[in-house]
């Protein structure tokens, strides 16, 4: 599918640049707890100035291969290059990179300043040099009127900035984000992830996040990984991870998506995708290499439309009859439930073989003469190219 | 609150009577001025002065001090330290066993505790004194620190010194400016619990003392063979005192603590 997906925020992309040297590479690494693979033979490059997200269920492997980079724990095969050179077998604290943990980790029987001076204090910066970097960091994360503050005496987003600003403070060659926002709550989440974006554009740092939140990864991040069982499914930018996911793991990870299965053809010169499911073949525009057989067609809910009246055939338009099964308003976009089926049925007898399509519809005006209801007939269309062919 | 009930308050005047009465007559007594024990002669500090001047009982009370001391700071060192293992060194082989030792003392009788450490020096040819005492108090005294430590080590969140070295910090600098602060009132309250088990031990004293080393404890009780003076019940009521203030500071200690921890949850 050569079809362009729109410039990338800043469109900064040194790894589609074959002469860019990347920051951080993981080579090969493999790590094992005993009879357990956490990570699987993984290779990435990391280049400078990126926001890069690891990003995955629990227990996939991404908090064990930042730990990897932070030093606490050590590769089974495999190296960690930092600027080229082999950090594996570097202690922690001997590393230039810093860490903010998912509890904060700061030490209670310091104040914020003493909390944010540690790291220098380690490096034996001149005492002048030191009052000056906190109050720095301090104004940057706003957090001036506390600095005397133990960390009991703040909230949950104050502490979340002091241990911010204490990861900051050496300023490290890369910032680790170990689930960083997980113990706010929405509002205040979604405000942090605009503030972080907003500070690693400032300061032009190297940025690595691990979260399990998609929307987090994709606010976020310049690239994401998104990791399954120790290895990665797809390493790609936000947009591309939505629109053109690699696999059905991914596909169906990131997001809202209609899967279907069935296979590829060949009719005419055509590519169709057709199941016993379905009444009628699909267009479909995958690429020219991918061969005929097993497939399965992924599709998101926002791509699809629906109407009551019979649209025109035209070319490269997938349409698919249905009955509406359920309809969930939202405000700004009501939801329908389409089963692609004739038959009128109750919630006890609803054949569960029969597919269901899931598409949002965005309600762009106030008032709609003849609103779509419940157990109306009504006719699912999409654009060909809509629909991602992927592997079964 | 629910208003108690006549009989709640009866049951409970008569437990604290059972408790504290004997207690609370020997206090009493000790500022008697009869040289007899038990015939009230009107109130007096005599008996304290007399204390003062009695050598003998004084070397003992300064003895005992000295050996408080000593296994209380040893034993802080050494519980700490077991502590440290069986919190974070994960499953190592026999830390089961290693567990269930260190709970094994606190049950186990003091005479068999005694006997065995006698029959060590004997054996090891040990001139008994002030340093088997030390010894022998050490022995049963660092189990109680370490489990009060291990308690506090479990809740300790391990990445505050995963976080100190991250920002640059050796490993064995961190245990000291991040972990053993933060555990300090556990520490503390571990070694006021040791220090007054040292200070009020008769019975494991007894059995690895030695010529010049008579503990306080042991010094009354060969007193009291002798009859019951008043300046036994003065130097009691100083050693109530003591050990009260003691188990105080180390319950205040944790308290604190505690506090301390729950506001930053």
């Amino acid at each position: 599918m050569a079809k362009t997906l729109g410039p990338v925020r800043r469109a900064f992309a040194p790894w589609d640049d074959p002469s860019a040297t990347p920051l951080i590479r993981f080579e090969a690494i493999t790590k094992r707890f005993g009879d357990f693979t956490a990570i699987d033979n993984v290779s990435l490059d990391i280049y400078e100035r990126e926001f890069f997200a690891l990003l995955g269920p629990s227990g996939c492997g991404k908090t064990t291969l930042m730990r990897m980079l932070a030093g606490f724990e050590t590769p089974t095969e495999g190296r960690v290059l930092l600027d080229g050179e082999d950090i594996s077998q570097v202690p922690p604290h001997k590393r230039p990179v810093n860490m903010m943990f998912q509890s904060y980790a700061l030490f209670p029987h310091m104040s914020v300043a003493d909390n944010i001076a540690f790291g220098l204090k380690q490096d034996g910066l001149p005492a002048g040099d030191i009052k000056a970097r906190v109050e720095e960091m301090l104004s940057l994360v706003k957090l001036e009127p506390f600095a005397r503050r133990r960390p009991d005496q703040l909230s949950g987003g104050q502490r979340q900035r002091v241990a911010l600003a204490r990861s900051l403070a050496k300023r490290p060659k890369v910032l680790l984000l170990d689930e960083p926002l997980g113990a706010l709550d929405k509002k205040l989440r979604e405000e942090t992830q605009f503030e972080l974006m907003d500070l690693q554009e400032k300061l032009g740092m190297t940025f690595l996040i691990v979260t399990h939140d998609q929307e987090e990864a994709m606010t976020v991040a310049d690239r994401i990984a998104v990791m399954n069982h120790g290895s990665f499914e797809q390493i790609d930018p936000p947009s591309v991870i939505y629109e053109q996911p690699n696999s059905r793991y991914v596909a169906d990870f990131i997001g809202d998506v209609n899967l279907l299965d069935g296979a590829l053809e060949t009719r005419g010169g055509a590519r169709v995708f057709s199941s016993k499911a379905l009444s009628n073949p699909l267009p479909v525009m995958p690429p020219d290499d991918t061969p005929d057989g097993s497939a399965c067609i992924a599709i998101r809910p926002e791509k699809l439309s629906v109407s009551l009246t019979e649209p025109e055939q035209a070319d490269g338009l997938a349409m698919l009859k249905g009955t509406v099964w359920d309809i969930a308003y939202m405000g700004d976009v009501s939801i329908f439930h389409v089963r692609l089926s004739d038959e009128v049925c109750t919630g006890q007898d609803k054949d569960e073989t029969v597919p269901v399509l899931r598409a949002t519809i965005a309600n762009t005006t106030r008032l709609v003469e003849r609103p779509i209801a419940w157990d109306d007939a009504v006719w699912v269309t999409w654009q060909a190219d809509a629909a991602v062919v992927l592997p079964r | 609150m629910r208003k108690m009930s006549a009989f709640n308050i009866t049951a409970l005047t008569l437990g604290f009577a059972f408790l504290y009465l004997p207690i609370l007559i020997l206090i009493v007594y000790s500022f008697n001025e009869s040289r007899l024990v038990t015939v009230w002669g009107g109130f007096s500090t005599r008996w304290y002065g007399e204390l003062f001047r009695n050598e003998g009982l004084m070397d003992a009370a300064w003895v005992t001090a000295r050996v408080a001391f000593v296994t209380a700071t040893v034993a802080t060192v050494l519980g700490t330290m077991a502590a440290i293992a069986l919190v974070r060194i994960g499953r190592f082989r026999g830390r089961t066993l290693f567990n269930g030792m260190i709970y094994a003392p606190l049950v186990m009788p003091e005479v068999i505790t005694g006997l065995s450490l006698l029959l060590l020096f004997v054996a090891m040819n040990f001139a008994r004194g002030f340093w088997t005492v030390v010894i022998a108090h050490v022995t049963f005294s660092m189990c109680y620190v370490a489990v009060v430590v291990q308690s506090r080590l479990l809740t300790f969140d391990q990445s505050l010194e995963e976080a100190a070295q991250d920002l640059g910090c050796p490993p064995w600098k961190s245990f000291f400016v991040i972990t053993l602060p933060v555990i300090l009132p556990a520490v503390l309250a571990g070694w006021m619990l040791a220090f007054t088990l040292s200070l009020d031990d008769l019975v494991i004293a007894s059995f690895a003392t030695g010529p010049g080393a008579t503990t306080l404890p042991i010094k009354i009780y060969s007193q009291i063979r002798l009859g019951v003076t008043p300046e036994i019940n003065a130097v009691c009521t100083i050693l109530i005192g003591l050990v009260a203030f003691g188990i105080l500071a180390a319950s205040l200690a944790s308290k604190h603590r505690l506090l301390r921890t729950g506001n930053a949850t």
